[in-house]
């Protein structure tokens, strides 16, 4: 059953009438059982009409009691993600996916603090989502690339991820579940969480694990594999010729105060029994390679 | 977002700390003129730019006549100031901090960021001020005093003083401190701030407890918030190349390489940049075009990377995703010929169309390498950086 959604997950999209939204939404109804998994949509004002078939509830709270969806994916832009994220977990739902990239971090700071002791598990935000292929894609990769199969994919990057699916994919390796977690510096589930996912679902045979500089999720991931992961893992960390001090990109990804070096993290990697490869076009290969034995 | 010094200290009033009094000058007249209203027989001149370790540097001068001010002032002003945080060209000093002296009892660091791993705004506090944090951490990392603020509660009266306590300021500054603090956490929460620090927060002869120094980084995702902290913006201060991206909302950092790079994601982007250094070159800025680069954006940012007297080699690296290939190799060919490239140009396309986006290149006429993976790319784009 792969990890966190599958072909069964029932899904609202959060700000599914703007530009972004209604992109992303068409191409996620499109893929694999995405017709039958993709059953509301929330706008505020806009109860309902409809958008591809999809109905549009007023608030989160609304369509979950319509459709008994589980999960929500988030387009809606920066100022108000935050709020898009509180409103979902208030609504108690399980799953929270937010792809919104530039929400300021006070923002989440504040939002992270009201979802302590709640269920709801948050992915993101500034992440492309997540995807089980062949069964339902929530987000913003391209379908196309996966393939089902029994592999893992964490990381905190989008086009980076794609980079290590397309390799998995020519090398035959096909995908269980590939998640991304998200650049920025204070989100919902950490390359730790997930990983702890794969290392229990029986449909997972190895995990690639994709980090960049900047905090300190690798290293704690890193720590935890060495006491308890079964399953072999290829880590691969992006940001070794980045310059301390420098914002690369992703709001996340930054060397300060001489933490989150990229070397620093492979080490740490290293140590830790991961697989690492400082070479971003090696992924799916030292997967292969261990695979085979 | 970075600002200045005398900046940092404004907003810091606002929010009750204590700072000496002083004001912003950008020439030496105003220097003196300020010096002489300040009045009293000390002063400090401070070089203003956006790095740190100004003092080592020579950017921070103590005046005892206003002569020494005028002296000091004309010798700051204009040079290029090169401290640990500069680069080895150093930063031109444009504006001056003219701040009445203060007879110092006690040095001490206090300085907030937001704590990645807790999710909180943590407090760090240290008897050791005026050096750095980073390096009391590696050193005696048991003299930082941490509290993990709660924001519902704030930073709490009770909180506030046990740290001021555990780095040693005195009973009678209690109340002064607390002010400093309260105000430091009030300020770095409602500016939407990235980090602050206060190094050193002195006491003075007289017991009271005052902000010396102020430095504060503010969230860019937080600024559509704040036009009062984005008018405080010096571009003087920042690369011109990444302000032009900034215009056309790329994500641009220049280093110190010869081979430009074109990527789209942050991950991959800097991916890119490692793999180049991989195969032995060296790359020459990080440049994330986005999720949606149109034409547009791609001629831009083959101009900004064409700036760069540098450059000998351009690698595009593109995992098309919603972004089709075809529409990218579309914009690096009008892009190539509209600004008459004539560094070697190896592109990688993979993703959705990319076939299609392989036969526009080739059928260009335009001297492209095309390369098949990554690995090939770096290799390709490394060889005709040294060959050109």
């Amino acid at each position: 059953m792969a990890i966190l959604i599958n072909k069964d997950t029932r899904v609202i999209t959060q700000g599914m009438t703007g530009k972004v939204g209604q992109f992303h939404t068409l191409h996620c109804k499109n893929y694999a059982n995405g017709a039958n998994c993709f059953v509301a949509g929330v706008t505020p004002g806009k109860a309902g009409q409809r958008y591809e078939g999809i109905p549009i509830f007023n608030s989160v709270a609304d369509a979950k009691a319509q459709t008994g969806a589980t999960v929500s994916v988030i387009y809606v832009p920066p100022p108000y993600a935050a709020a898009a994220i509180d409103e979902a977990v208030e609504a108690g739902m399980g799953l929270v996916i937010c792809i919104t990239e530039g929400i300021p971090v006070h923002d989440m700071l504040r939002t992270r603090f009201k979802m302590q002791g709640k269920k709801t598990l948050l992915i993101g935000p500034n992440c492309p989502g997540l995807i089980t292929p062949d069964e339902i894609k929530i987000g913003i990769m391209p379908g196309h690339i996966h393939r089902k199969g029994r592999i893992g994919v964490v990381s905190r990057s989008g086009t980076l991820t794609y980079e290590a699916v397309g390799q998995l994919t020519e090398l035959g390796m096909g995908q269980s579940s590939c998640v991304g977690i998200g650049g920025d510096p204070v989100n919902g589930m950490k390359h730790l969480d997930v990983m702890k996912l794969f290392n229990e679902d029986p449909e997972t045979d190895a995990v690639i694990m994709v980090g960049e500089i900047g905090g300190s999720d690798e290293e704690e991931c890193a720590r935890w594999i060495k006491g308890n992961m079964q399953k072999p893992v290829v880590g691969f960390i992006a940001g070794v010729t980045a310059p301390p001090g420098k914002r690369m990109g992703h709001a996340g990804a930054i060397i300060s105060g001489g933490q989150g070096g990229a070397e620093d993290k492979l080490a740490v990697m290293e140590e830790c029994g991961i697989h690492i490869t400082r070479n971003p076009a090696e992924m799916g290969r030292v997967m292969q390679k261990i695979l085979k034995g | 977002m970075k600002i200045h010094e005398y900046q940092a200290k404004e907003i810091l009033r606002q929010y009750g700390v204590p700072t000496p009094r002083g004001s912003a000058c950008f020439s030496v007249d105003e220097a003196e003129n300020a010096a002489r209203n300040l009045g009293g027989a000390v002063w400090v001149v401070k070089a203003q730019i956006h790095a740190g370790g100004r003092g080592k540097g020579g950017g921070v001068k103590v005046a005892r006549s206003l002569q020494e001010v005028c002296d000091h002032a004309g010798n700051i002003l204009g040079m290029q100031l090169i401290t640990h945080q500069t680069g080895a060209e150093g930063q031109k000093v444009r504006r001056l901090l003219i701040e009445e002296g203060a007879a110092i009892a006690k040095e001490y660091y206090v300085g907030m960021v937001i704590d990645r791993s807790k999710q909180r705004v943590v407090l760090m506090a240290s008897s050791e001020g005026g050096m750095e944090i980073e390096e009391v951490a590696k050193h005696t990392p048991e003299k930082i005093h941490k509290v993990w603020i709660n924001p519902a509660s704030g930073l709490t009266d009770a909180e506030a003083d046990t740290v001021a306590r555990q780095i040693g300021i005195p009973d009678a500054a209690l109340t002064d401190a607390r002010a400093c603090l309260q105000g430091l956490y009030r300020a770095f929460v409602e500016k939407d701030a990235m980090l602050a620090e206060i190094n050193p927060l002195v006491l003075t002869a007289d017991q009271r407890v005052v902000a010396l120094d102020a430095k504060i980084n503010f969230d860019s995702n937080a600024l559509f918030r704040h036009p009062e902290v984005v008018a405080l913006r010096d571009l003087d201060e920042e690369d011109p190349a990444e302000i032009e991206a900034s215009k056309f909302d790329l994500s641009y950092i220049s280093l110190d390489g010869d081979i430009g790079c074109l990527v789209n994601g942050a991950g991959l982007a800097m991916a890119t940049m490692d793999i180049i250094k991989l195969y032995g070159g060296m790359p020459a800025n990080f440049l994330d075009v986005g999720g949606g680069a149109s034409k547009e954006k791609v001629t831009e940012a083959f101009k900004l990377m064409l700036k760069n007297p540098r450059l000998r080699a351009i690698l595009v690296n593109i995992f098309g995703g919603i972004m089709k290939c075809d529409v990218i190799a579309e914009g690096v060919v009008a892009a190539a010929r509209e600004v008459h490239l004539k560094a070697p140009l190896v592109v990688r396309l993979e993703g959705t169309n990319v076939d299609l986006g392989k036969r526009i290149l080739a059928e260009s006429g335009l001297p492209i390498i095309s390369a098949s993976n990554m690995a090939d790319a770096a290799e390709k784009v490394v060889a005709a950086a040294k060959g050109a």
